[in-house]
């Protein structure tokens, strides 16, 4: 949009005729005059701060190898960036928080004993592939944290699926009981202490930030709500424990953080319970029927897919018609 | 508490003039009387330069059927009928009255009286169409066009429109305070010239005052109600103020008549009083003047063609050199080149603000975070219409009815990307507009 500033318009004197008061800085520009508050980079660091329960809650359960990864990703996923934005001679525009998210999102679906190099790689496939190549932020069709983390989890399957705590191999709930028929405690799920990936193991901690992105209307709560009860009444429905099941295999990071990306999710509320309820059928077919322990990331990404889709054919009907 | 699907909460700002009376300003030096202050044909001068006039004289008027004629708001001399800057940024043609003090009112206006059983329908349109009287909230739509509408439109209901939902503004809130009876007998006018039985006035919840005042006038009289509505902008909107009373939708492309109705705001329903009462027309009008760069917020009862300098230095002047001036309200009024636009009919505030903007305003591209889809009043997509229209898209725009858009510029408000959504989807309605044109031609 074009500002211009008048000039050659009269000064005038004031009341008292004192003072001269100008009238050639004046904005002319059209309407509406006023804008609220919000902003980009404010709701990319309330997705950070609301991160940070469940990011702290890692280097306790996982140690300071957890900060080290978070830190690798995040360092790695504001690199490229910059780095892309320079060779496009593009406006730089790491601090807007975005980058910064999809690197702290993707540090939190890592396991802690990932190689550093394999996470730095997982980042600067998650920047480039999932979110550059396509015209930087707002134009990417996947979410770009589940793009690098797919891409090693396909790369790297070994070292994607070996969970260590405190220096002992373990399985992680869902792996236990699909592959060798184990429950795990609700109360080890709810607090954190089962094996899995850096982020996804503490119910309670991951809440915590949710709720706090409900309040401020940063996350809709229909897409959490449509998947997280999919889920529920699939699994009761096919015989499965549906607890087990919500808090298990990083179902609540990623129904609140990833389901939730704006970019990658319709913007319609019909087409956000459309988008929720499918991507929770697809991850209780893969969990109950597929060769995966874990669904969770390939069902978002498939229903990122059929976004565009899903907008165009859930319009709401305009006022009027 | 009723209400309609969408909207936005503002930061009001109405504390500086919500509670000071309306003050009369002394009638201006000169006074630039442009021939189109409404929606419609421009009138024609009926007097000569040199020509005396009195107050109240109409002065020019249009053949046409939309249009309003327009009447001398002082008495004096016609200097010049000219070409002056308008509110809109450019230059309208006036009709220059230079004042002799005298402030003589004209022979020709008579009281019709304050008992409206000895008026008919037609003379009340009469009066209101001679009076000039047009739509006072902005829009300036004549206000007789809409009293007589097409035979096959059955009026069943008339809505005042009291809720001035634009922040700042406070001067209908002051009229329904301070003119309760005009605004009662404005409406009940309009009432009878359209032989409706039942009147609305749709107020926000934040000025229970006024509709306390307004209750206490009406007494038992169950023909006219006070509805409150809750706070939210644009609930002043024509379409949103009927379906939150009378939950009835104006269909796409249509007028409020379709759904039965019509929409008058408040102090419109004064002005008609006022024509009828004394038989003086549409002369002056109250407006706010308000904002951070004004020395003392207030509303002002103005003569039309009061030039903004005028008005500006009744209100104790400027705070400093403004950053920017607002005819109306922020959210859909007029910025303006300087003081020097005269008030006209639709004038409801001038606003001046003098803060330098807040550092460098953050700018980005569109996140999809669908909040101006929350938000839009019209349940349109804002975000595929703006990028629509920045693309030159503009068949597709019309497919996702980018014509139904009010231009309420609640998008561009909510935007954290800070896109000016509205700005983008007006020009890809007029890039539609004109094009449809061109097919006629």
């Amino acid at each position: 949009m074009r500002v211009t500033t008048a000039n050659n318009i009269d000064s005038i004197k004031n009341h008292e005729g004192e003072e001269e008061i100008s009238l050639d800085d004046l904005v002319i520009s059209s309407s509406p005059h006023i804008t609220s508050e919000e902003s980009i980079p404010k709701i990319m660091y309330s997705v950070v701060v609301s991160l940070l329960p469940a990011s702290i809650g890692a280097v306790y359960f996982f140690g300071l190898r957890a900060l080290a990864l978070i830190v690798v990703t995040i360092g790695v996923a504001l690199a490229t960036e910059a780095i892309f934005q320079i060779a496009r001679k593009k406006e730089i525009t790491i601090w807007d928080g975005s980058a910064l998210v999809t690197g702290l999102l993707l540090a939190l679906n890592l396991p802690s004993a990932l190689p550093f190099w394999m996470a730095a790689v997982g980042a600067i496939v998650a920047i480039t592939i999932g979110k550059q190549v396509f015209g930087g932020l707002g134009q990417n069709p996947f979410n770009p944290a589940l793009v690098g983390r797919v891409f090693l989890f396909i790369t790297f399957p070994r070292h994607m699926t070996t969970w260590i705590i405190d220096g002992m191999t373990m399985a992680t709930p869902l792996g236990a009981m699909k592959f060798e028929g184990q429950m795990t405690p609700y109360s080890d799920l709810f607090w954190g202490n089962v094996g899995g990936s850096l982020g996804e193991t503490s119910v309670f901690l991951l809440l915590i930030g949710a709720t706090y992105l409900i309040y401020k209307g940063y996350i809709d709560w229909r897409i959490p709500l449509g998947l997280l009860g999919t889920v529920a009444l699939l699994t009761m429905t096919l015989g499965h424990d549906p607890l087990f099941h919500l808090m298990s295999g990083g179902l609540v990071l990623a129904a609140f953080f990833m389901a939730t990306d704006m970019v990658t999710t319709p913007v319609t509320q019909l087409g956000k319970w459309l988008f929720s309820i499918g991507a929770g059928i697809i991850v209780v077919v893969i969990r109950l029927y597929g060769g995966y322990a874990e669904g969770i990331s390939f069902a978002i990404l498939l229903m990122n897919a059929i976004t565009p889709l899903l907008d165009r054919y859930t319009r709401p009907r305009v006022f009027g018609t | 508490m009723r209400s309609f699907r969408g909207g936005i909460h503002l930061e009001y700002a109405k504390e500086s003039t919500e509670r000071k009376r309306i003050i009369k300003m002394m009638p201006p030096e000169k006074a630039f009387i442009l021939l189109q202050q409404h929606i419609g044909a421009p009138c024609e001068p009926l007097i000569a330069v040199g020509d005396e006039v009195k107050v109240g004289q109409k002065i020019g008027e249009a053949k046409a059927f939309v249009s309003a004629p327009v009447h001398s708001s002082l008495s004096g001399k016609v200097a010049s009928i000219a070409s002056v800057p308008d509110c809109r940024g450019g230059e309208s043609t006036a009709i220059v009255i230079e004042s002799d003090g005298k402030d003589e009112i004209w022979e020709g206006i008579i009281p019709y009286g304050d008992d409206l059983n000895l008026l008919s329908a037609e003379e009340i349109k009469r009066i209101v169409r001679e009076a000039g009287i047009v739509g006072m909230g902005g829009a300036a739509f004549p206000t007789h066009v809409k009293l007589s509408p097409p035979s096959d439109k059955k009026i069943d209901s008339i809505i005042l429109n009291g809720c001035e939902c634009e922040p700042y503004l406070t001067a209908d809130h002051r009229l329904m305070i301070e003119r309760p009876e005009e605004v009662i007998f404005g409406l009940r006018a309009v009432m009878k010239a359209l032989g409706v039985e039942q009147g609305y006035i749709g107020i926000e919840d934040n000025k229970v005052d006024a509709a306390e005042r307004l209750k206490a006038v009406i007494g038992d009289d169950s023909s006219i109600k006070v509805v409150l509505l809750k706070v939210k902008y644009p609930q002043g909107s024509e379409k949103h103020l009927i379906d939150a009373i009378l939950h009835r939708h104006v269909p796409s492309g249509g007028l409020p008549m379709d759904v039965g109705v019509v929409v008058n705001n408040a102090a419109t329903a004064v002005a008609c009083a006022r024509a009828i009462k004394t038989g003086m027309p549409l002369i002056e009008r109250v407006l706010t003047v308000a904002g951070p760069g004004v020395k003392e917020p207030c509303n002002l009862e103005v003569r039309i063609g009061t030039p903004f300098e005028d008005v500006i230095a009744e209100c104790g002047g400027l705070l400093g050199s403004p950053t920017k001036i607002i005819m109306g309200g922020p959210m859909m009024g007029i910025a303006q080149y300087g003081l020097s636009a005269p008030v006209v009919k639709g004038t409801s505030g001038l606003l001046i603000f003098s803060q330098k903007e807040k550092g460098r305003i953050w700018t980005g591209p569109c996140i999809r975070c669908g909040k101006c889809v929350e938000v839009c009043p019209m349940s349109l997509i804002p975000l595929e219409l703006s990028h629509l229209s920045e693309k030159g898209l503009f068949d597709e725009a019309e497919e996702y009815n980018i014509l139904d858009c009010i231009e309420c510029g609640a998008c561009s408000y909510i935007c954290p990307a800070k896109r000016q959504n509205l700005q983008l989807i007006r020009m890809g309605k007029a890039e539609i507009v004109a094009k449809r044109r061109n097919k006629l031609a």
